[in-house]
């Protein structure tokens, strides 16, 4: 056995292992698949059109759900006839607050770990109405079409009251309770004075738009009630707190909800849980039939909150040579009193940079719409296009590379917390894609020109924290054919995650790839993960982690007194080759099958919770990156096309090269859509969405999105599981300040106002 | 006369309202053919009718009777994978897989155009017979086929590994 054999065999961790006490043993040599470019494992199927996805399982004796919303903001139901809907061919059931049954209010997220409702109002329970769009009554007919048409012949009148305007409200806005938990205002020294005290300085204020998530697949679920229990096919980023929720509002145990979730057609933030699950499963409920709601395009923007508005205030003094004296970030969102988002758009000025002075602070005013939700980097996408353009306004002011300027105000501690970072190697990736990018002094603004279109190029930091939440657990079972089945209620909405799992959970046990299977989706899993922070992939790392120990210690337990293993504590072993081998003498292997024959067992389950993220409160965990672009705007259009565009990241491990192309790529067309097109078009006087549909609610197409260039530093964490920090979002943050300073460079036109459409450029 | 759907015969529905869309899925789920917003603006719904690419949320079921079908899940035959399903696996086309139904029978269609001359925004000679295969020509032509993970760059690297290469 050669010390290289040994060297593959990966250690089991002590009993009360956390990151904070070295080194997930993974991530000590970069070995197996961790790294390589694997293709998804789930591809046949969806390639095939195989992937069941939540509005395409059919229950026995299933009905169809039609919805109608509302058309006011504010103010309540005056009358309402129902009977003609009632006598429509095939209608089941019209359900409206007056037959609804009593249902508990959602629990909202971030109250409770499993927590999942996007809203806390009470769904259908009264003749109030709170929101442009609020479901007022649900149809249940034998045939989509005979709901449709029967939703329509439902007459509604309202007595309404003006919806506050953001203009007004704006005079008395509030204090949210916290950002995501964190507090809301973070101050170092006095930085207002610093900043008029500054010898250069920029303060600059940027609005961003409203934003909605638009993932292809409309939300959808096919539900149905066996007794008290409910059996749930659902399109979820969280599948043990969609159904903890469930029970919630229907006042049954949690046990009694089973909701699966395989295959999500894209989430972002926004597949969590709304009210067309609550009327979908009351209307079941009362008409005794299996339902399938599928939001039209429509229903999503009626139902499923977005990103809120943002204006925000950045200010930057700094020493003649750029070293920040003062740092400034504010501003304001909207909300609803019945959400907890306040859209954190001023964390990455708490973490990003070196500063004498700090002060971030956000303030919210409470509009009567639709609670907003996470979208996608909630707070860093839109907080970056602010921080990171106005890095880019001071570096002109002071006539310096912008890149030299972010390397001159970096920090060697974080900032706001003085707590040292886990892993930061930022100046790499700057360096590393500069040259790449062929990164040089830029010509004068508005000064490059080629034919009709001028040329310019901008860059900007990317940055996201990391997550683990605590709650994460999962189950092995190991049979006596050496197969490993990991069950974890994950969820994969095109992430990788079932693949990235399966390469870290094979590499860890010593399995080839096809002998680890990976099971997801499902509540009925043990532990609790989401979909949401950037944070499965060290999640279910953490999880497995603990769960191999018990595993080893078990199979330990059933090794024979002749087993090469016998005596052998898990400290002293690992996983390699299919078995167990002792670490220091690795020519003491068995197989996993061996030593479950001899044991005369078929399989063994054990079931482990993850340490609790013990990291996050040592340290500053933050992915990062730095963003390079090349526009070009024409002369006469001002039409904006974004040519080149460069990625470098910091995120620690790289699994799977492949998959993880594909979210940084994802993350920065998302980007693109949020600097040059996306806008919810909302309308102040009546509080209501006016483009809720993809033909007026621009994403980015195929001619809107270059070849997108990636590289990464791939240093692995010495904190995270697996070492890796995730990498869901930081792919949108920067981006759109990337674009903005570009446009900036190729025009000498500033846009502080996305989107940048051509009219703003004219 | 019958519809012909991936090669097997296939009554239209009685109720003229349902969509070609519905029919496929809610019919004879047929689930492969996706629904993203029912309106043509996301091409998610994208099949083959007599060769030609058509969004069937658009379509009235009963205006197809006596044409043929294909959906995704014609293109593999047997067991094998259409080329073009395997080079989006390989070139990761796809992430959440719900618009690649549409984007591969599309693309499918699409090929078809520019080997009969169709000219598109971005083409320069309008009266060529045919259309050569370019970056420019591929994401102009696949831009109504939205995709909201992002796939955008492996699904016209597969495009150009199965067609361009073939054509080389």
């Amino acid at each position: 056995m050669s010390t290289e054999d040994a060297g593959r065999a990966v250690p089991v961790v002590a009993e009360d292992w956390n990151p904070t006490a070295g080194p997930d043993p993974l991530v000590r040599a970069k070995h197996g698949l961790i790294g390589a470019q694997v293709s998804r494992l789930d591809g046949p199927l969806k390639v095939r059109g195989e992937a069941r996805f939540a509005a395409e399982y059919v229950m026995d004796g299933m009905v169809y759900a039609a919805l109608r919303y509302s058309t006011i903001a504010r103010g309540r139901i005056a009358a309402l006839d129902t009977s003609a809907a009632e006598d429509a061919d095939g209608v089941v059931l019209v359900m409206t607050y007056r037959n609804a049954p009593r249902m508990q209010p959602p629990p909202l997220f971030l109250t409770d770990p499993k927590a999942a409702g996007g809203s806390d109002l009470p769904v259908m329970q009264d003749d109030s109405i709170h929101w442009n769009g609020e479901p007022v009554a649900i149809v249940l007919a034998e045939t989509q079409e005979q709901a449709d048409h029967a939703a329509t012949a439902i007459e509604v009148e309202y007595e309404s009251s003006p919806p506050r305007t953001f203009e007004e409200a704006r005079a008395h806005p509030r204090t949210p309770d916290s950002l995501v938990g964190q507090p809301v205002e973070v101050l170092v020294g006095d930085a207002e004075a610093a900043l008029i005290d500054a010898p250069r300085s920029v303060d600059l204020t940027y609005r961003t738009p409203r934003h909605n998530h638009n993932a292809i697949e409309p939300h959808a679920v096919t539900l149905g009630w066996d007794g008290d229990d409910l059996i749930v096919h659902d399109a979820s980023q969280g599948v043990t707190g969609h159904a903890w929720t469930f029970a919630q509002v229907f006042g049954i145990d949690e046990e009694q909800v089973h909701l699966t979730s395989p295959y999500v057609g894209g989430g972002f933030g926004g597949k969590t849980l709304w009210s067309h699950h609550l009327v979908g499963a009351a209307a079941s409920k009362l008409a005794g039939r299996p339902v399938r709601v599928t939001l039209s395009r429509e229903g999503v923007y009626r139902l499923v909150g977005g990103r809120t508005i943002t204006e925000q205030r950045v200010a930057i003094g700094a020493d003649d040579d750029g070293h920040f004296k003062a740092l400034i970030h504010t501003g304001i969102s909207t909300m609803t009193p019945h959400n907890a988002l306040a859209e954190q758009f001023t964390f990455p000025a708490r973490h990003m940079y070196a500063t004498e002075t700090l002060k971030t602070d956000q303030q919210v005013v409470d509009l009567d719409m639709l609670s907003n939700s996470f979208m996608r980097a909630p707070g860093e996408s839109v907080g970056t296009f602010a921080l990171e353009s106005a890095i880019d306004e001071l570096a002109i002011e002071l006539d310096l590379d912008p890149i030299e300027l972010r390397i001159r105000n970096e920090p060697d501690k974080d900032p706001s917390t003085g707590l040292p970072y886990s892993s930061r190697h930022i100046v790499d990736a700057w360096r590393a894609g500069a040259e790449r990018f062929g990164w040089a002094p830029r010509a004068q603004p508005g000064t490059r020109r080629e034919g009709d279109w001028l040329i310019g190029t901008g860059c900007a930091t990317a940055t996201y924290p990391y997550h683990r939440f605590p709650g994460g657990a999962a189950r092995i079972t190991l049979d006596k054919t050496g197969q490993a089945t990991i069950a974890v209620p994950a969820n994969d909405m095109g992430m990788g995650t079932s693949t990235t799992q399966t390469i870290v959970t094979a590499d860890r046990l010593g399995l080839p790839l096809e002998r680890v299977t990976v099971a997801y989706g499902d509540s009925s899993f043990p532990g609790n993960l989401l979909a949401g922070g950037s944070s499965q992939t060290a999640s279910i790392a953490g999880a497995v982690i603990s769960a191999q120990r018990a595993l080893v210690k078990q199979l330990l337990a059933l090794a024979g007194d002749e087993s090469p293993l016998a005596g052998l504590t898990a400290e002293e072993v690992g996983g390699r080759d299919e078995g167990l081998c002792e670490l220091a003498d690795p020519t003491r292997w068995e197989s996993y099958a061996e030593i479950l024959n001899w044991a005369g067992r078929d399989q063994v389950t054990v079931t482990a919770s993850a340490s609790d993220p013990a990291e996050m409160q040592a340290y500053s965990m933050h992915s990062t990156g730095a963003i390079f672009c090349q526009v070009r705007v024409n002369a006469i259009t001002r039409e904006t096309r974004v040519d080149r565009v460069l990625g470098s990241y910091d995120c620690g491990r790289i699994i799977n090269a492949k998959t993880a192309a594909s979210q940084f790529r994802g993350g920065i067309i998302m980007g693109i859509g949020l600097a040059l097109m996306e806008d919810t078009n909302f309308d102040e006087r009546t509080a209501r969405i006016m483009n809720p549909s993809l033909a007026e609610y621009h994403v980015p197409v195929h001619m809107d999105v270059p070849a997108i260039e990636l590289m990464w530093t791939d240093i692995p964490d010495p904190y995270a599981p697996a070492g890796a920090r995730g990498i869901g979002e930081i792919g949108i943050t920067g981006v759109a300040a990337a674009v903005a300073n570009a446009v900036y460079n190729a025009t000498g036109r500033r846009v502080r106002d996305l989107p940048i459409t051509l009219d703003k450029l004219l | 006369m019958p519809m012909m759907i991936n090669g097997r015969e296939a009554s239209v529905p009685a109720d003229p309202r349902v969509s070609l869309l519905d029919f496929l899925r809610e019919h004879l789920e047929l689930y492969g053919t996706k629904k993203g917003c029912n309106q043509g603006a996301c091409g998610a719904c994208t099949v083959l009718v007599d060769g030609e690419r058509v969004l069937s949320c658009l379509a009235l079921a009963v205006q197809y009777e006596g044409r043929e079908v294909t959906t995704i899940e014609g293109l593999a035959s047997g067991g094998a994978l259409h080329p073009l399903q395997q080079a989006f696996i390989d070139d990761d086309g796809f992430q959440c897989g719900y618009c690649t139904p549409g984007q591969i029978c599309s693309a499918v269609g699409m090929v078809e155009e520019l080997r009969r001359g169709v000219p598109s925004h971005v083409t320069d000679d309008l009266e060529a017979t045919e259309i050569e295969f370019s970056h420019d020509e591929v994401r102009e032509r696949m831009s109504g086929n939205l995709c909201r993970c992002g796939a955008h760059n492996g699904i016209v690297e597969a495009i150009n590994h199965v067609y361009a290469e073939e054509r080389a």
